[in-house]
């Protein structure tokens, strides 16, 4: 799953530099040198906005940008998540009530039930997350002499994130599965959405699927069979990309 | 102390399509009629407008437009031996709120019943010998015809500028349309919405399997369009947003453009928003309703007394009403009597996605809910369950509604979820793929019921409405021979790769999948008070000032989606109310 070959700490080193200090173009351009697989085809969409995390705490922080990256990490493809921005997305999205349960069902008794019936838990998504995020650093810190996930090397982050989806490890308190599920869920929200919503900037996901984003209107290409379409997406603030 | 209003002709619970009908009809006949809809207030403007309403994080995570699970939600469980469990988020099926309900984030699909619907348990029987029927199903014959819904369903049509091409018109085959549907009295509305390559494709593969194709019925129009109330829509233009959200267009027929106009500021139409009905409210020995309690967007406990009490919640919120009101016996499936909670049913459906190459151009960010091709050659009485192993049928179609990355790209098979190969494969399927997908028929049977849960009790106190239900041996075996008829259709196309897989034997209902809002049954209509609800009018047997019109009428679920056929049990209901009930108030089938 890995596209990256540079050495861990030095790529941790300008993830961190990426998100805690506003850069100028300079910056962004060093980032892509570093990224030798990624630059050829897939230039940057630039640099997250400076943005300081309310919901987060700095350890927190330094997981969701550490996993944030490999879940959807800048290659060929396109823009990698953190690049747009989509940290900031979840912790402005924790703070919502949906993150706080709003649109849930949040009452007792909590039965255990088969995966048919989904979600049988207390917590609120703002809880899993934040219950989750701790439970894999401790779950790393046992298991790798201390080192939280933000400080394993790229491929072995992976390793514990495919060991999550696939609930081979057994966190305190919380289902990986649940945990990896929601997370990633989060993510690929981040991602996709409006970037009024916090991620996506500059459309930079939007142009790599080539979604035309918020243009609700396609009458006149209904039936055109034999060319792509061709206009790059708006935004809900009619910016164009 | 609770608030007490001057007492109304009608008051009415919810303002989706049928509270909006309902409205329009007893209103036009001169009565007074209260709405009390426990969401708030919408309309086209501003609630739907451009761009705003189109946002995916809002509509489909944050399900804007949907009922809060946080006040009213069901308890599920697969058989009577186990506790349920709530439906804590949103999965398997998707109830509305506010004003449009459901009718505002549909997508649009609006069909008629086939005439063999009405009458599947006497077909199958007189057919096939009674044996034909497995133990514990309990399909029942719906207590009209179609005929006695032809202008009803007629009527809804033009209502909502429904989009397609008559296939029987007046007895007489009209090329083009369903070879097997009942017979029309007049052609559609609005001719067919164009096609996208998705539907073009499936007509190509249906053809090349000896099907009849035809244009889904759509309740998105094709072109400009005045229905009978003097309401506008406008051509659908292929937003993408139809399931989830409002039309951003007048394009897509909801109570909201297409009834609500003429309601609204109406001598004798009172919509209050955010009131919570609590219970229907009877007389002492139980045989009348003297109208509701609710609690008014204050909270404060308000008595809204009336002659006439109207069901028109979502389908599963007006069985709980009566059965929380001690309006008829609650069924019990022990001894198999009552009958308030029987007989609940759902929809069987199946995916199907196919994955092309870049000269593909599936465009599938473009959408129109209702659009699309079908056919019924496996539908009604083209299935011959001595020879597919099952009582039903069911429909394959193409239908595009639109799909945003944030509602999810389908990958290709092994395609990971996450990294840089989930990126490459979501790059790929997103506009060189689309689906096509089996809607089946869905049985009823004794151990499927609604009662209420003594364990859950939903924001207001009150025992949440509890489900009983799983998958029976006779709808795996139905998704899987439709879902191999689909995957056959997908082999004449030559995709890339093909992805969904029928139901496999001995699998259960799974509450956290998207599957279909159509859940129906648990108050049905019928010709005996022993074995329904409802008499043929939508009228409670048992307490007679009650009427609940809605899919919870239906005895069992067909391979179509409900709203044609709720819209005309609606007027059909308006009609015996008007004609027949205010002259003469009381039962009106005599049981």
């Amino acid at each position: 799953m890995s596209d990256d070959q540079q050495s861990p700490s030095r790529r941790r080193t300008l993830i961190k530099t990426l998100v805690f200090v506003p850069m100028g173009a300079g910056a962004a351009a060093a980032i892509q040198q570093n990224l030798p697989n990624a630059t050829a085809a897939a230039p940057a969409e630039g640099k997250p906005d400076a943005y300081t995390p309310k919901f987060f705490t700095a350890t927190e922080w330094k997981f969701v940008i550490a996993a944030v990256d490999r879940l959807i990490p800048h290659d060929q493809h396109g823009p990698g998540a953190v690049e747009l921005g989509v940290p900031e997305f979840l912790d402005r999205h924790m703070q919502s009530p949906y993150a706080a349960g709003a649109i849930w069902y949040m009452q007792g008794p909590f039965l255990e039930a088969t995966s048919e019936f989904g979600y049988q838990g207390k917590l609120a998504l703002k809880d899993i997350i934040r219950v989750g995020i701790k439970a894999v650093d401790a779950h790393c810190a046992s298991s790798f002499s201390g080192k939280a996930f933000a400080d394993l090397d790229l491929r072995m982050q992976e390793a514990v994130l495919k060991d999550l989806e696939e609930g081979k490890i057994k966190l305190a308190d919380i289902s990986s599965k649940l945990f990896f599920a929601d997370f990633l869920a989060e993510v690929r929200a981040g991602y996709f959405a409006d970037p009024s919503h916090g991620g996506n900037k500059n459309m930079g996901a939007w142009k790599m699927i080539g979604y035309p984003g918020m243009r609700g209107d396609y009458l006149e290409w209904v039936k055109i069979r034999d060319k792509p379409y061709p206009l790059g997406p708006v935004d809900l603030a009619g910016r164009r990309g | 102390m609770a608030i007490v209003k001057p007492k109304t002709d009608a008051v009415i619970v919810g303002m989706g399509w049928v509270g909006a009908i309902i409205a329009k009809e007893l209103t036009d006949a001169g009565m007074n009629v209260v709405v009390l809809e426990r969401g708030p207030d919408r309309d086209t403007q501003p609630d739907f407008a451009y761009p705003r309403v189109i946002d995916e994080l809002e509509g489909s995570v944050h399900r804007k437009y949907l009922q809060s699970l946080a006040q009213e939600t069901i308890a599920i469980r697969h058989n009577g031996t186990t506790s349920a469990v709530p439906m804590r988020r949103m999965g398997s099926f998707k109830p509305g709120t506010g004003v449009g309900g459901a009718g505002s984030h549909w997508s649009g699909c609006h069909f008629r019943a086939l005439p063999e619907d009405f009458k599947i348990r006497s077909i199958m029987e007189q057919k096939y010998g009674k044996k034909i029927l497995p133990a514990g199903m309990s399909i029942q014959d719906f207590p009209i015809t179609y005929e006695d819904l032809e202008p009803h369903f007629d009527h809804f049509e033009y209502v909502c500028g429904t989009s397609g091409k008559g296939g029987i018109i007046n007895g007489a085959q009209v090329a083009g349309g369903n070879p097997y549907e009942g017979s029309r009295s007049r052609e559609f509305p609005l001719g067919p919405n164009p096609d996208y390559l998705g539907a073009e494709y499936f007509y190509k593969a249906a053809n090349a399997m000896g099907y009849h194709p035809y244009p889904i019925p759509a309740s998105n129009a094709s072109g400009t369009y005045v229905n009978p109330y003097g309401c506008q829509m406008g051509p659908c233009n292929f937003c993408g947003f139809c399931s989830d959200y409002g039309c951003l267009n007048y394009s897509k027929a909801s109570p909201n453009a297409n009834i609500l106009p003429v309601l609204r500021g109406r001598k004798g139409f009172d919509l209050r928003t955010m009131a919570q009905v609590m219970k229907v409210n009877l007389t002492p020995d139980g045989k009348m309703a003297t109208g509701v309690n609710y609690l008014d967007a204050q909270g404060r406990e308000t008595e809204q007394p009336a002659d006439i009490v109207i069901l028109a919640a979502f389908s599963l919120y007006n069985v709980h009403l009566m059965l929380l009101s001690g309006i008829g016996p609650a069924y019990d499936p022990v001894t198999k009597t009552g009958t308030v909670g029987k007989n609940y049913s759902y929809q069987n459906l199946n995916r199907v996605s196919l994955f092309f190459d870049e000269t593909v151009h599936a465009n599938q960010f473009m959408g129109i809910g209702g659009g699309g091709a079908t056919f019924d050659d496996l539908n009604g009485n083209r299935n011959d369950p001595t020879k597919t192993g099952f009582i039903g049928g069911g429909i394959i179609w193409a239908r595009q509604p639109g799909g945003g990355p944030v509602r999810g790209i389908a990958t290709a098979p092994g395609v990971p979820g996450w990294g840089s190969d989930w990126k490459k494969g979501a790059k790929e399927a997103m506009r060189h793929s689309f689906y096509f997908e089996v809607q089946g028929s869905c049985m009823s049977y004794d151990d499927a019921y609604l009662d209420l849960d003594p364990n859950y009790k939903d924001g207001f106190g009150r025992p949440l409405l509890r489900m009983t239900f799983d998958w029976h041996e006779n709808e795996i075996i139905a998704s899987q021979y439709l879902v191999g008829k689909a995957q056959d259709m997908c082999q004449v196309l030559n995709p890339l790769a093909i992805k969904g897989d029928a139901k496999k034997a001995g699998s259960h209902y799974n509450i956290n999948q998207y599957q279909s809002t159509h859940t129906v049954g648990g108050a049905i209509m019928g010709d005996n008070p022993k074995t329904s609800a409802l008499n043929k009018y939508l009228q409670s047997w048992d307490v007679p000032n009650v009427f609940a019109p809605g899919a919870n009428a239906f005895p069992q679920n067909n391979g179509y989606n409900p709203t044609g056929m709720v819209g005309a049990l609606a007027y059909w209901c308006a009609k015996a109310i008007r004609e027949q009930y205010i002259k003469n108030p009381g039962p009106l089938v005599q049981a």
